[in-house]
């Protein structure tokens, strides 16, 4: 079976995931973010590329920042941007997901953007509009459940290419509440993909999923350890909102012994970049002293995700 | 067909450009042909301003059905737009569809005084009613649509013109 991100010339049909998309495709999507930083810096902070063309914003699940950086893309390219905040919507009167990917079908939609809690979501989505024949609707997941976050992992790396250049060279760390990271999946995924010799995961045993070293990676349970000589240091976000019963002592116990202050960066390479997806609990996982600190690369992980997702708006739009 | 010296026409080009140069002109190549003869021409008319370089992808007519395959670069314009007279160089003026795109992207930066245009070769063939303000060779018969005319760069950077049959 094809894979069914891609067409059958191999290009960009969806972005569902991070994981098995093929390198040569990774590269392209990071290649042609650069070209994209630059127009921010413009006295009209517009192209062309998408005039014309209807995305929808399909949020299942609340998001302020994700929502509004794919919203300034698909502006920045000219689209009509519809955002639909469906968990006050429709859903609630027992609408379902197809009914209402149909009824915005109906409305000529050209690309949806979905978030949804449920893992799976945007790809039963995009198999729909496959067997229905839409094949001139794209899909793009703006995270799925604990599935994947794959424009925040494409971020992430033209963060890191970005700082770091030579993605085969580098020691990387991921902290935190890995159980429950849609980002941390796409994470490994895309760097494993992109030949990181060493990726590490490290955290609590409640907050890694089992068997997790089979996805390529080493494990730690101990926060000294795992950030010794790291080229970079990838914090998660805690979350709370998502965990049932008692995976955690108290914030403050986590603060302690797994959240990142200057002292225990000072652990990883001097020149070690520290990331985090946002938003940040200050004083759970991260210092506010890194966070603000001249090795943080926080704010321009946001700023180089505009840029990225408008390079995969415009290669799916120009299939 | 007459044989072409790129590094000729170049020369010609400078020389129909230089009356007309001010302290205030501005250079904007299109990549990467128009490019290279800008560079060129920066050199031969010992511009001041720093040159630009535009990079057309995004402004093309025909990308909803072409999309993003070629390699999109930076488009990099390093002085202000608002009120500066810009020479648009491009290596052949053709459709003059690319030149339309230029046009539009150079006019996301600002205002200029005013837009000229430099090639080195009209090859006839306009789909939009554009024109060459300077213009070192214009071809008595339009060349088939089979051909492709093409600015290229060895590596010791002598340009050379070539007639590629598609």
């Amino acid at each position: 079976m094809r894979n069914p991100q891609l067409n059958k010339n191999g290009e960009l049909q969806h972005l569902l995931t991070l994981d098995g998309l093929p390198r040569d495709v990774l590269n392209a999507i990071l290649d042609n973010a650069t070209p994209f930083t630059e127009v921010a810096e413009r006295e009209v902070k517009k192209l062309p590329i998408l005039r014309g063309k209807s995305i929808f914003n399909l949020f299942f699940e609340n998001s302020t920042r994700t929502r509004t950086t794919f919203e300034i893309a698909a502006k920045r390219l000219s689209a009509d941007v519809v955002n639909l905040n469906v968990s006050t919507s429709s859903t609630t009167k027992g609408e379902s997901l197809l009914d209402t990917v149909d009824n915005l079908c109906a409305m000529q939609a050209d690309m949806f953007v979905v978030r949804h809690a449920a893992s799976g979501a945007p790809v039963l989505i995009a198999q729909h509009l496959q067997a229905t024949g839409r094949d001139h609707i794209h899909v793009i997941n703006a995270g799925d459940g604990r599935h994947a976050h794959p424009t925040q992992g494409l971020l992430d790396m033209y963060t890191i290419r970005h700082y770091k250049r030579d993605f085969t060279q580098l020691t990387i760390a991921i902290v935190g509440d890995v159980l429950h990271s849609r980002v941390a999946r796409s994470q490994i995924a895309a760097l494993t993909t992109l030949g990181v010799p060493e990726v590490r995961v490290i955290g609590p045993k409640t907050l890694l999923p089992t068997e997790i070293e089979k996805l390529g990676v080493r494990v730690f349970h101990d926060m000294s350890e795992g950030l010794r000589g790291v080229d970079v240091v990838m914090m998660l976000r805690l979350q709370n909102e998502r965990m049932n019963g008692a995976l955690l002592p108290t914030p403050q116990e986590f603060y302690k012994v797994w959240g990142l202050t200057a002292e225990k960066l000072a652990l990883a390479k001097p020149d070690a970049i520290v990331m985090h997806p946002g938003p940040m609990n200050r004083g759970v996982e991260i210092e506010s002293a890194v966070a603000d600190g001249a090795q943080a690369v926080i704010l321009p992980q946001v700023t180089f995700g505009i840029a990225v997702r408008m390079a995969v708006m415009s290669m799916l739009a120009g299939q | 067909m007459q044989s072409l010296d790129a590094e000729a026409l170049c020369r010609q080009l400078a020389e129909q450009m230089r009356p007309h140069v001010s302290p205030a002109t501005t250079l904007v190549g299109i990549r990467t042909g128009g490019l290279w003869l800008a560079e060129r021409l920066h050199a031969l008319l010992g511009i001041t301003q720093p040159l630009g370089a535009i990079d057309v992808s995004f402004y093309r007519d025909d990308y909803a059905a072409k999309g993003l395959h070629t390699k999109p670069q930076r488009t990099e314009i390093p002085f202000n737009v608002e009120n500066a007279p810009v020479i648009i160089v491009d290596d052949v003026l053709y459709t003059g569809r690319t030149t339309r795109a230029a046009i539009n992207e150079l006019f996301d930066y600002g205002r200029p005084a005013s837009v000229g245009l430099a090639v080195l070769i009209d090859r006839g063939g306009r789909e939009l009613p554009i024109a060459a303000t300077y213009c070192a060779l214009y071809l008595p018969e339009p060349l088939p649509t089979s051909q492709n005319l093409q600015l290229e760069r060895d590596e010791d950077g002598s340009l050379n013109l070539r007639l590629i049959d598609a």
